[in-house]
């Protein structure tokens, strides 16, 4: 098939997709509430990003075109870019409805998903656009043996974005299950095929403007809704929390951590995953190539780092608005009344006045991951709430398209390209990223249907133990240590990879929730601790005890490699169109 | 890029003022955010009595302000990092580049 042949192949498959959305939508919408708006603005959306799509391609000729949109793109773009990649559906209906059932604990994984950021900036950002090309990887075998390292940076990317795709497409399903009443399979397949498309034929300049679009969009939906929310209390703090106090089930105990964060070890676990797997996420470091310079890839770290602040301080205040609001829409919630207790509205159980429903997990139709969906149809009627769905399937589709095209490019560049190829051939490397696409794409839709019915909850969390324990280390000590070997990097980032898994496999977040054993082996839910130990132990041991041929050559390539990263001599530049 | 090269660039003093002065600031900046992000759970862990302390008259605890802290103090200090860099590194990298460029 042709490369235009492909694309409105494609096309044809998503507007399928959408008609059968729209189809599918009409016998549900006295369940799903009045959903047009939402079918609308979901099909504007489908049908502005295949323009961008439509434009990049045109514009997308050479690898370097592909993996970083020319290498042009300024540091505020990429910023909002970097915001759009990381602010998934995840963080905005799931921490708004974690913030509704729990409160304060809400705060505890926003805080924990935005304190990597400066450590990338710190540590990673320039000389990350100093040394390297398309992936991360380039920057880890810069002066280490291409083929083991390119081997190992495929096998840690992979598995992030394997796991993290998951974790995406399952939830995309649910939720597009949820918002437009579409069988699960088939939100599935739309998503696949959209993501496909978009990262296919547009690369990296269509998923650059994807992300800018959705960042926008996220941004001010939420922005409205916590406008709206803090209006409505006469932007009083203190009146939102008291009302929210008085109403929620737990009472004051919503203003406070609760029990997240139980015992010392969990905590410091979680923290490291957290804050050092957005520093080794594959998706998120390949957008440093998209800038031209050190300059602008710290700038958009700086731009990145206050919209995703901003907006994590925004889904704090939509979780409590929430509380506040729903006690005067008992419609939100299932088999519930509305009573008055001396003077003060509650919502219960119909059939248990002393049951209060206000943060309970399960009473909101839909459950607590539609608490954002509802509060938007709260503060703004049905119109707003359509586009809050829309806005929110905007999300996941750029999430995984970021994460497609990581994937890809470690498939095309890492593997084919450098492990694979004898001789290097642009066209063919191309060729090879955009199958790549296509390959992880299908996987991606059919292990989205296997696993619709598992539990995945705690694949996000092993994604950022993986690249906490595998990406991070090894890329931290190819920049900062001289005395880092090829054989200590493989050896030591491989170790890391096994222990994260054995780890998590026998921790309660599988053993338990996953497995359905009565008793977990340990205690530990998130294996960061021990495996990021592991690699950074192992991979200094190894590298001290090396002394191959390979390892002096490795030693020996340090000090050209320095100089680069630290003045940007003999950096790449960037591509004028 | 030669040995040569690499040996002169190395010992000049620009590149050693912008290293020098890069690896400081790169370490407290990251000690900093080390210590305020496992500072602030380490506190959720062992001391919750301390966050939930009322602030006031009202609802407000000492937890929300420090939780919310957190989030805009890592904020400035990729403010404080971008301040630091775009007047200092910047400027001497561009006269290293300048001095070696030609026998790139």
């Amino acid at each position: 098939m042709t490369k235009k042949g492909m694309f409105f192949w494609l096309l044809s498959v998503a507007l399928v997709g959408g008609a059968f959305a729209a189809g599918g939508i009409e016998g549900n919408v006295e369940k799903q509430g009045v959903n047009m708006t939402a079918i609308t603005m979901f099909i504007l959306f489908v049908v502005a990003t295949l323009g961008i799509t439509y434009w990049a391609a045109k514009r997308t000729r050479t690898a370097k075109d592909f993996y970083t949109a020319g290498g042009g793109i300024t540091g505020f773009q990429n910023g909002l870019a970097i915001a759009g990649d990381f602010m998934s559906a995840a963080s905005f209906l799931g921490i708004a409805g974690l913030v509704y059932t729990s409160g304060y604990d809400g705060l505890l994984y926003s805080i924990g998903f935005l304190v990597g950021w400066p450590i990338v900036m710190f540590l990673l950002s320039e000389p990350l656009r100093n040394l390297g090309k398309y992936t991360f990887a380039d920057v880890t075998s810069f002066r280490l043996e291409q083929k083991r390292i390119r081997i190992l940076a495929a096998i840690g990317s992979l598995s992030v974005v394997t796991f993290y795709l998951i974790a995406q497409m399952v939830g995309a399903g649910k939720l597009i299950q949820l918002l437009f009443g579409l069988p699960y399979s088939t939100a599935v397949i739309v998503v696949g095929a959209l993501m496909i498309t978009y990262v296919a034929f547009g690369g990296m300049l269509a998923t650059t403007w994807i992300q800018i679009v959705k960042a926008v969009l996220l941004l001010g939906g939420a922005s409205f809704m916590a406008f709206m929310v803090l209006l409505h209390f006469g932007f009083s703090f203190e009146n939102l929390f008291s009302t929210a106090v008085q109403v929620h089930s737990k009472g004051e105990k919503i203003m406070a951590p609760g029990g997240l964060v139980s015992d010392p070890l969990n905590a410091i676990s979680l923290g490291l995953a957290l804050m050092f797997g957005t520093a080794g996420l594959p998706h998120i470091l390949m957008r440093f190539f998209t800038v031209p310079n050190a300059k602008e890839a710290r700038k958009s770290v700086f731009f990145a780092t206050g919209f995703i602040g901003y907006f994590y301080i925004l889904t704090f205040i939509i979780g409590f608005g929430a509380i506040a609001l729903f006690v005067n829409h008992p419609e939100y919630f299932q088999n519930a009344k509305q009573i008055v207790v001396d003077g003060i509205t509650k919502i219960v159980a119909a059939d248990d006045p002393t049951k209060n429903l206000i943060g309970d997990k399960k009473a909101l139709v839909g459950g607590d991951n539609m608490t954002a969906i509802h509060l938007a149809e709260a503060v703004g009627g049905p119109a707003f709430m359509g586009f809050i769905s829309a806005v929110a399937f905007a999300t996941i589709l750029a999430v995984v398209a970021g994460l497609t095209l990581a994937g890809a490019s470690t498939l095309s560049h890492d593997l084919y390209a450098n492990v694979i190829a004898k001789e290097k051939d642009e066209q063919k490397e191309m060729k090879v990223s955009r199958i790549a696409t296509f390959v992880i794409g299908i996987l991606a839709i059919i292990l989205g249907i296997v696993f619709e019915k598992q539990n995945v909850a705690f694949m996000v969390g092993l994604a950022f133990a993986i690249a906490a324990s595998v990406n991070f280390p090894i890329l931290l000590l190819s920049i900062y240590w001289k005395g880092l070997t090829t054989k200590g990097a493989f050896w030591g980032g491989l170790a890391g990879l096994v222990v994260a898994l054995v780890l998590i496999v026998i921790s309660p977040t599988v053993w338990v929730d996953v497995l359905k054993n009565p008793e977990p082996i340990i205690k530990l839910k998130n294996p960061a601790l021990f495996s990021m130990l592991t690699t950074f132990i192992l991979t200094i041991l190894i590298s001290k005890l090396d002394n191959s041929e390979r390892a002096k050559e490795d030693r020996e390539g340090f000090e050209p490699q320095y100089v680069r990263s630290q003045t940007g001599i003999g950096a790449e530049g960037a591509v004028q169109h | 890029m030669d040995r040569s090269l690499i040996e002169k660039i190395k010992n000049d003093p620009d590149f050693q003022k912008l290293v020098s002065e890069r690896n400081r600031v790169m370490v407290i900046l990251t000690a900093l955010e080390l210590f305020i992000y496992f500072g602030f759970i380490l506190l959720v862990a062992f001391n919750k009595e301390f966050l939930a302390q009322k602030l006031g008259e009202g609802v407000i605890t000492v937890g929300i302000p420090i939780g919310i802290g957190v989030i805009v103090l890592s904020f400035l200090l990729t403010g404080v990092y971008v301040y630091i860099a775009n007047k200092d590194y910047d400027e001497l990298s561009e006269r290293i580049k300048r001095k070696y460029m030609k026998e790139v």
